[in-house]
């Protein structure tokens, strides 16, 4: 497949550039509301890398990343909520609420730097603390999947319930400033955007670089073979727990770029219902390919935009017909899609022979 | 002869599943440097005496002993490999989506932490292992190839490979020549021939030309116990035997 794509330009790597190319210069021909739009759906591709990683190569399906993502945007947001309080460094939710006095666990987030970092340790902390009690008693499969599920439950009713602490079903908003500078400045949302774009960059090429090293042979390992791998004399839990956190983390930094764009973080979106989407979004753009998932995450956003702004009544049948779709017809995605195509058209070139296909193997 | 020493023991080992004992009291040695065929009709216990050495199978009672001073009841799967005993399955399982050579790749003897993995880098020496197993299974050509692609007498050589990769002192095999052709079962039984010259080789198998032609040494199980032990000769010489297995077999 590699040296089919190195001979023309417009090789694997070459569209990867331009794509980014793309991205970087989108504020000049993008009005500020589509680009912020667009930041939004980058800050999702973000998200999705990590659970491409969780259940494309390793074959670990969460559908609870939402609460990741919601943490990371709340421990955003709770920074941003303590500027605009000002001086009397109560958030003015609080206020409505009764609350006299900072909460102590509102009181890191004060510091900006410690706020970026709660936002991915939080994540990955209960990541590793519940893949290592899933994994370690050999919890997997679709049990796993449920536990995810349970998360999201207990998370999502935490935050609605403690009002007063975190703000109740309406989640954070009214945000104003973020070390100092305007939020709703143009200026701002463009500097935020190139930010999201580049770590939306960096966090694909650091998994690149992962997939590409052994330990992506590993992942695949697991997901199609665990016993073999185990008696081969790796630990799948290890892996699998390390996976899990990685993938939360980069939920966690999804979420505080998302709220920056956003202006605002509440309980339903980081519930069940996005949690699921973010995993058809997967889905969608082909398992198990990373940039297929980055391209799934902003197609579908982009669609979910555009139908739901000229036909808000369909919008949602037309997104449930777009998944039947996709799983009956395209199980490897837009992606396998691509191939599928690429092969033909160079088989017009040289008649190679065509490779078994090999089923893949998920939970 | 080289001298003959005790690379396994089990020392009375009862296997319990639900009531059912698979394996009751059993005990049973491997010495080194043989080619040993476990035998037995279907239920006798020789897929489970497999799974209790490698891990998949905890033990009700007893214990197992490699190299005279590990116990194996007590470590875990991925460890025991660590510590030199590889198994192969009975069905042929490889990753499909990983090349012959990824396939092999991952089954390299080196340390499989975490960190390990993340950072690892083939060296020279392993690569010239890998070439060598490619050769002795003769895949070579299909090094590129998808595994999954591959025939099934070949998946099950590839599977040989990534056991022997491990560089294990006693190798596990599941009826390896199962559903193979007349010719690749030949290539089979030279195969682990050269294997057996500096280690050990354990083989649960059915068939018994295979048996007579490749065995130093054959035990019979029956009914979860062992029933006898010895040269292929004197295996066919039992009544014993001729009456729960071979004879049953010539009728």
């Amino acid at each position: 497949m590699g040296k089919i794509m190195n001979q023309s330009i417009f090789n694997k790597k070459n569209l990867l550039l331009l794509g980014f190319i793309v991205l970087l210069i989108a504020p000049l021909f993008l009005t500020d509301f589509r680009l912020n739009l667009l930041g939004k759906y980058l800050a999702f591709a973000i998200l999705v890398i990590g659970l491409d990683l969780l259940w494309g190569y390793t074959g670990v399906l969460s559908l609870g990343h939402g609460i990741f993502f919601g943490i990371g945007a709340y421990a955003m947001g709770m920074y941003l909520k303590l500027e605009a309080a000002g001086t009397t460094k109560l958030p003015d939710f609080m206020a409505w609420s009764g609350v006299q006095e900072l909460p102590f666990i509102w009181v890191p987030f004060q510091n900006p730097i410690l706020a970026i970092i709660l936002g991915i340790f939080i994540p990955v902390m209960i990541a590793l603390l519940l893949g290592l009690l899933t994994f370690r008693n050999r919890i997997n499969g679709v049990y796993f999947t449920i536990l995810s599920q349970a998360l999201v439950v207990v998370v999502v009713t935490l935050f609605v319930g403690q009002q007063g602490l975190t703000g109740g079903t309406n989640g954070l908003t009214s945000f104003n400033t973020i070390f100092g500078f305007l939020l709703a400045s143009t200026t701002t949302q463009t500097v935020i955007y190139l930010i999201t774009a580049a770590v939306l960059a960096m966090v694909y090429f650091a998994s690149k670089v992962l997939i590409n090293g052994r330990l992506g042979q590993v992942l695949i390992g697991i997901r199609d073979g665990e016993n073999r791998l185990r008696f081969l004399g790796y630990d799948p839990a290890i892996f699998k727990t390390f996976i899990y956190a990685l993938s939360a983390g980069i939920a966690g930094l999804a979420g505080m770029l998302f709220v920056l764009q956003v202006g605002i973080i509440s309980p339903t979106m980081m519930g069940i219902i996005p949690s699921i989407e973010m995993v058809l979004w997967v889905a969608l753009g082909g398992r198990g390919t990373l940039i297929g998932p980055v391209l799934g995450a902003i197609l579908v956003n982009w669609a979910k935009t555009t139908f739901s702004e000229s036909y808000p009544d369909i919008w949602l049948y037309f997104l449930g017909l777009m998944f039947v779709i996709v799983v009956v017809f395209l199980p490897d995605g837009l992606m396998g899609l691509f191939k599928k195509f690429q092969k033909r058209w160079s088989g017009l070139h040289d008649k190679q022979p065509n490779s078994t296909r090999v089923e893949k193997n998920y939970s | 002869m080289i001298s003959s020493q005790t690379v396994l023991e089990s020392k009375k080992i009862t296997v319990e599943f639900s009531g059912f004992k698979a394996i009751s009291n059993l005990d049973f040695k491997v010495t080194n440097n043989k080619v040993h065929f476990l035998i037995g009709p279907n239920g006798a216990g020789k897929t489970t005496l497999l799974d209790v050495i490698c891990g998949k199978t905890q033990v009700s009672q007893g214990k197992v002993v490699y190299m005279e001073d590990q116990n194996l009841v007590k470590l875990k799967d991925f460890k025991i490999v660590h510590i030199g005993i590889s198994r192969k399955f009975q069905t042929p399982s490889i990753f499909q989506n990983l090349t012959v050579y990824d396939n092999l790749i991952i089954a390299l003897k080196q340390d499989k932490g975490l960190w390990a993995t993340i950072t690892a880098k083939i060296t020279k020496n392993q690569q010239k292992d890998i070439e060598e197993m490619l050769h002795l299974t003769g895949l070579i050509d299909e090094k590129d190839q998808q595994a999954g692609a591959l025939s099934h007498g070949q998946k099950q050589w590839l599977e040989i490979a990534m056991v022997l990769l491990q560089d294990p002192g006693l190798v596990l095999l599941d009826e390896p020549i199962a559903g193979m052709s007349k010719d690749e079962r030949m290539k089979t039984g030279e195969m682990i021939r050269e294997i057996a010259k500096d280690r050990t080789v354990l083989i649960v198998e059915h068939d018994m030309d295979f048996v007579k032609e490749y065995a130093d040494i054959v035990t019979v199980m029956h009914g979860g116990q062992l029933l006898c032990q010895g040269s292929m000769e004197e295996i066919q010489n039992d009544p014993r035997v001729r009456e729960v297995y071979l004879g049953r077999k010539e009728d």
